[in-house]
């Protein structure tokens, strides 16, 4: 189902029934948006929703996560990897306080959301009552948009539009917030799907003149040079997208929200921007003639210092949302719409160039990279095991057809840098807000939403156990979630930053770790553990091979570091490989 | 180098919506930014509120600050204005022992050479009351200070467009084609 598919199926648009409760008619508000699996952990305040989903299991799956923030990471994934709305069931309180991260997670990675919190009954709001909490309050600098909805009336509207905001325009989380005595009361339930709201456009629109401009520009240009993101992905624009490119034989890099849009092998995808990210994809930023940005929003991580950021280029900046123009690059030409529409527009308004000459810096660029650092964490020569060699030949077992889901850290880098990808919607990780302990139960909902599709979820050691407990969910679900752990016994990332910018001071980096081979067993979950090389092939033919979830730990080198690196506060074109 | 702050209103066109006005200021609080003054009311559109905001900026973030407000679900319209383009007023309450009053004519000549006027007078205290720019009722404020103001409150910038239609023109456009989806 398309994420930005607006229009309500005809026969299902809307229904009349008498008197129902309100918990009721969140159920089926539900089941008519198209939701088949819902992810949540029931309490007191939300508990006549969860009496309403027991009559409803044949046709409304849920899933008991072990925490709220397990449930928010796990409709995260399977929003990234379906493509639809997640939806999350949290009681008040604790319950919808737990969500919180998740939240802030989907909205900075504008991941369409709707969460339903229980609220105390109407009369006791403002008493302080028992899990009470103004979750309404709370939530709003990380929303969409969020209601609390304390008459059962309210509820067919309140849901409709909130699906409607979650999956329009640029994507986000949504919470609904009712009050158990709206739980209770009878309504005559309607349902109708929301299209429009009056005080709300999805998308701005076209400017012809812009798209015109936009194409002489690149038509006039020497060193064209295309960074795309996530808005390709949610526009579902892939194919536009690549059409694009190829017209005019445009080099494109990606943000890590961006991986996957394009397939890895495509001659024009020149890898990945930012922080750790390729060395001509960066170096080059500041030798373009014209920055083209698609569907991204220049975020810190990607732009390094904006003083010395793409200064000579003319930028045309493509985005749906006009809040991110000028955000923090200048954009000499915006495009602003939906890629989708946008695309085609500009793509047949552009000559057909070969530009050999500039392609060949990437290569050049690309060739010095192997050569000081990826060859080398690709196939090391000393006896300590990287995170790199064990992504190599993953991807030999994937064939690049799984979806990789990604804690945050090194492995996150590594994984993103080194992962092969031939599908859309194939890499899940947690960019904007880098959250630790995301991976897991993302890879939970990924692999619900996507039955047909192989999940590995790497991880590290350190983001493992902020969200272990939902391997008990990955065995109650039977969900065939492959869980690659990356163990250096540190946390990686923070502890390379102590190593370049802090005088090697390891503060509280080091971790003593639990047995995992243990723990997984313990979650009954099949196990195995790589020490050495010699292992590892057959490690991982076995972890793929499986059918059902599994959990492999390799022990990979404690204080490696993941290069290329572009320093905290430096441009991008100060990249260094070592 | 530091780029110059500059004073400028903003208005808002809204939904009458709970929790509407924290999700305006908390766009402001993300940046730490200081609201001179906020104010809401009725707008000239049938149900439709607004918000009046004062604000000394830069530019540039003035401009960011208003293109995150219009973005929100239920915000219909968010302009900024310079000072030059908004006609604005503050209304200021003084409240001074009716005594001072007794004691000669000096209060009732301050009064009326800034156009200001008695409220209220009441048998232990009278209220003053002057509309103006901040200037205007700080001038007021100092030369009755000397005299001892028992409270004093000034209100928030309320500011309307320096032309002939205001941001509502739009916003009635907008409506009409939209009548149906609240």
């Amino acid at each position: 189902m398309a994420s930005i598919d607006l229009q309500p199926t005809e026969n299902k648009s809307s229904s009349h029934q008498t008197s129902i409760t309100g918990a009721e008619a969140i159920v089926q508000a539900l089941i008519q948006e198209g939701v088949d699996i819902a992810f949540g952990y029931p309490g007191g305040a939300i508990m006549p929703v969860y009496d309403a989903l027991y009559d409803y299991q044949d046709r409304l799956h849920h899933v008991l996560a072990r925490h709220e923030q397990g449930a928010i990471h796990a409709a995260q994934g399977y929003s990234r990897a379906s493509g639809k709305v997640g939806v999350c069931l949290a009681t008040s309180g604790p319950g919808a306080t737990n969500l919180i991260t998740g939240i802030a997670d989907a909205q900075i990675d504008s991941t369409p959301l709707v969460c339903i919190t229980g609220q105390v009954p109407s009369h006791l709001l403002g008493s302080d009552a028992f899990q009470e909490t103004d979750v309404i309050g709370i939530s709003i600098p990380v929303t969409k948009w969020n209601y609390q909805v304390t008459k059962a009336e309210e509820i067919p509207l309140a849901i409709a539009k909130a699906f409607y905001i979650a999956r329009s325009g640029r994507p986000g989380p949504v919470l609904i917030d009712i009050t158990k005595d709206a739980q209770f009361q009878l309504l005559d339930f309607e349902y109708k799907r929301s299209t429009s709201i009056r005080s709300y456009r999805e998308e701005p629109a076209i400017e012809i003149g812009q798209i015109e401009a936009a194409a002489k520009a690149i038509n006039e240009a020497k060193r064209p040079y295309v960074l795309f993101g996530q808005g390709i992905i949610l526009a579902e624009a892939e194919q536009e997208f690549k059409a694009f490119v190829e017209q005019s034989n445009l080099p494109a890099a990606w943000t890590i929200l961006g991986l996957s849009a394009m397939e890895t092998s495509h001659p024009l995808n020149v890898g990945m921007l930012g922080m750790h990210g390729n060395y001509g994809p960066n170096l080059l930023t500041n030798e373009c003639d014209v920055l083209i940005a698609v569907g991204m929003r220049f975020d810190d991580r990607v732009t390094g210092d904006l003083d010395k950021y793409a200064k000579q280029a003319k930028v045309i900046h493509l985005e749906i949302d006009p809040a991110e123009i000028n955000k923090n690059v200048y954009a000499h030409i915006p495009v602003l719409g939906n890629a989708k529409k946008t695309l085609p527009l500009l793509t047949q308004r552009l000559q057909k160039k070969d530009r050999n000459e500039w392609l060949e810096r990437f290569a050049e660029c690309d060739q010095l990279e192997h050569d000081k650092v990826i060859q080398e964490e690709l196939n090391p020569t000393n006896e300590i095991l990287t995170m790199g060699e064990v992504i190599r030949i993953l991807n030999e077992k994937t064939g690049g057809d799984a979806i990789i889901v990604t804690d945050v850290g090194q492995h996150q880098m590594v994984a993103c840098r080194y992962a092969e990808f031939k599908q859309s919607k194939s890499n899940i990780t947690s960019g904007g807000l880098g959250t630790m302990g995301f991976g897991l139960p993302a890879a939970l909902g990924a692999a619900l939403g996507t039955p047909d599709r192989t999940v590995v979820c790497v991880v590290g050691d350190g983001g493992l156990q902020m969200t272990i407990q939902e391997l008990a969910t990955i065995y109650q679900t039977q969900a065939k979630v492959k869980v690659l752990l990356l163990n250096n016994e540190f946390l990686g990332m923070v502890r390379q930053w102590q190593q370049l910018f802090f005088d090697k001071r390891y503060s509280a980096t080091e971790m003593i770790n639990p047995d995992f081979q243990l723990l997984a067993k313990g979650f009954r979950i099949p196990t195995n553990q790589v020490t050495h090389r010699d292992q590892l092939d057959q490690a991982l033919t076995e972890f793929i091979e499986t059918d059902g979830a599994y959990f492999l730990e390799v022990m990979v080198g404690k204080e490696n570091n993941v290069f290329p690196m572009v320093p905290s506060g430096c441009g991008v074109a100060e990249i260094r490989l070592d | 180098m530091e780029v110059e702050k500059k004073e400028f209103t903003i208005t808002v066109y809204t939904e009458n919506q709970v929790g509407l006005l924290h999700r305006i200021t908390t766009i402001f609080t993300k940046r730490k930014i200081n609201l001179e003054s906020l104010t809401t009311s009725e707008s000239e559109i049938v149900g439709i509120h607004r918000f009046t905001i004062a604000v000394t900026e830069t530019e540039e973030q003035v401009i960011k600050v208003v293109k995150q407000i219009e973005k929100q679900v239920e915000v219909l319209k968010a302009d900024f204005y310079k000072k030059k383009e908004v006609v604005q007023q503050e209304l200021a309450l003084y409240k001074i022992a009716t005594e001072t009053l007794t004691n000669g004519i000096e209060i009732e000549r301050i009064v009326r050479e800034h156009n200001a006027r008695f409220l209220t007078i009441e048998r232990e205290f009278v209220v003053i009351e002057k509309a103006g720019y901040k200037r205007e009722t700080k001038a007021l404020f100092d030369e009755l200070e000397p005299y001892g103001i028992k409270e004093f409150v000034r209100s928030g910038r309320i500011a309307v467009a320096r032309q002939q239609f205001g941001p509502g023109k739009d916003i009635e456009t907008l409506l009409l084609a939209n009548s149906s989806n609240i």
